[in-house]
């Protein structure tokens, strides 16, 4: 996982410098493509009780540590949904299905995609932050002269957390969700706790429900990947750590979306 | 037991490391010294590939470093134990933890035996009390020890120092130095240490190689290394208020 500075002149003109930013861009993708690949090689290898242990760890901060924040978040997004829709839908004494609205919106896409955003900007930065300190600090060079792949010991346990924790926390998001879109119905909008669940289970599907959850456990590897990715190729002392926190949550962010359309489009186009 | 052969590194643009070569036999406790940016660490880390270089070829006995597949470089890892500049502890780790570790990734002990070899090496560079403590409950100097016991807990072959005494008061530098010094006394540990600190070098060095604008100035033994004729060894020694004067004698290390 050693790292080697970049040898690269300076460009002669702008296709130079586009060259370069396309094989760098490359480069980087590629790189963060074999750690992906390298810390779901080692899964197999965390079931032993200590590193057991350290998966749990990770787990607990990716999820019970990340509660408060989601649970706002959640809530509002809820409620701000069913307030939008409910108001453009009262025009046609349609308010009642909000109630599906809000459902089905949370499950497909609010629901992973919000709780992915604070993960990424929680837990991504704070990764990569962490692994970017070890790599200035010459840690991880100590862990590869001890020959302890830095991967398996430091990228595996945060990614199961975060492919385990991410579809448990999206689940969370979807109800809390839910209970804000209805609470804003029945206080807002005069629809009924009873109507707002009956039209959410009249549309909502169990499909809304399993690819919103992949789309969450794709998240979590996606935030995995670029977090630990910038955390271990980080350079240059203090500011190449501020620059991989700020680059993990950039990049998720991006990619996030990105891959958050290409699923839908998979799934229901 | 260490070979470079017309070693050649470029970093960020800049030739690091020109055509270097020199030996290191086994048992021996080879000091390099030279002014910043010199290349030293550079040198240190192509012994055990967390650089290649660019020309050149580094052995580790019959071993071609340098070109060796990942797991070959992990069999020629085991055979050394690092000590870091900032000691590298892992900051979530209690000291205890930090010099247990390469025990228990790699080897089938159990828990009591790798407690006795933790007491046992904390014991000799005289932080058993500290078994307990984070290393940033810690200062600099015992940093550094706990990275010592951490290095030679697997009972290396070779040591590598990097910068073992800098930024440290002159006697905890010097119980540093007894310890390096008694690792090839008493257990016949191959060493390189990488320093600024001439005082330092001259006591425990049994060869010292100076390195400068990429290339092995000179390479002897203390004795001659102080008498070199070498301007820039000269100056070297001036800054360090080393005097040539007479008959320099090798002090033992305290």
């Amino acid at each position: 996982m050693s790292v080697q500075p970049q040898q690269l002149g300076e460009p002669l003109n702008v296709f130079g410098r586009m060259g370069r930013t396309v094989i760098t861009t490359l480069h980087g993708a590629g790189q963060g493509g074999m750690i992906l690949a390298q810390a779901i090689f080692f899964i197999p290898s965390m079931f032993t009780p200590r590193r057991m242990h350290n998966v749990l760890f990770h787990m607990y901060l990716t999820g019970i540590k990340s509660l408060g924040v989601i649970t706002v978040v959640a809530m509002f997004t809820g409620m701000i949904l069913a307030l939008q829709t409910g108001l453009e839908l009262r025009r046609f004494n349609q308010e009642v299905n909000i109630g599906t609205a809000v459902t089905v919106v949370m499950m497909r896409e609010m629901g992973p995609f919000m709780t992915a955003l604070i993960i990424a900007a929680s837990v991504g930065s704070s990764i990569g932050a962490q692994l970017g300190t070890m790599k200035v600090s010459e840690e991880i060079d100590a862990l590869e002269i001890m020959s302890i792949n830095p991967v398996r010991f430091l990228v595996t346990p945060r990614l199961v957390a975060l492919m385990v924790m991410l579809p448990i926390l999206t689940i969370y998001t979807n109800i809390l969700g839910s209970v804000g879109g209805a609470i804003v119905g029945k206080t807002q909008l005069g629809v009924s706790f009873r109507a707002f669940f009956d039209n959410a289970q009249l549309y909502a599907a169990n499909k809304d429900l399993y690819v919103g959850l992949f789309k969450a456990f794709l998240f979590g590897n996606i935030i995995a990947a670029v977090a630990c990715h910038q955390g271990l190729t980080a350079q240059h002392g203090a500011v190449g750590v501020g620059l991989a926190t700020r680059r993990t949550v950039i990049l998720s962010f991006l990619i996030i979306l990105v891959v958050g359309y290409m699923t839908t489009r998979l799934f229901y186009v | 037991m260490i070979r470079f052969e017309q070693v050649t590194k470029h970093l960020g643009g800049r030739r690091v490391l020109d055509r270097v070569s020199f030996e290191i036999a086994k048992g021996e406790t080879f000091v390099i010294v030279g002014l910043s940016g010199a290349g030293k660490s550079v040198t240190l880390k192509h012994m055990v590939r967390l650089l290649v270089p660019d020309g050149g070829r580094v052995w580790v006995g019959d071993d071609c470093v340098s070109e060796a597949n990942s797991r070959k470089v992990e069999q020629i890892r085991s055979r050394f134990g690092v000590l870091f500049q900032g000691a590298a502890l892992m900051q979530w780790m209690n000291v205890h933890d930090n010099v247990a570790l390469p025990l228990r990734e790699h080897y089938k002990k159990d828990d009591d035996e790798i407690e006795q070899l933790v007491r046992e090496k904390l014991a000799l560079v005289k932080l058993e009390a500290a078994l307990e403590k984070y290393p940033s409950d810690l200062s600099g100097g015992m940093r550094k020890r706990v990275g010592l016991a951490r290095a030679i807990v697997t009972s290396p072959e070779i040591i590598l120092y990097d910068e073992p005494t800098s930024g440290l008061d002159p006697v905890t530098s010097r119980t540093i130095d007894t310890l390096i010094d008694d690792m090839r006394q008493e257990f016949g540990v191959t060493s390189v240490v990488v320093t600024h600190d001439l005082h330092s070098a001259l006591a425990i060095g049994t060869r010292i190689a100076m390195l400068h604008g990429g290339e092995i100035i000179e390479n002897a033994t203390p004795e001659d290394f102080i008498h070199s004729k070498n301007e820039v060894v000269q100056s070297f020694l001036d800054a360090q208020y080393i005097t040539r004067e007479g008959d320099w004698k090798k002090k033992d290390a305290p």
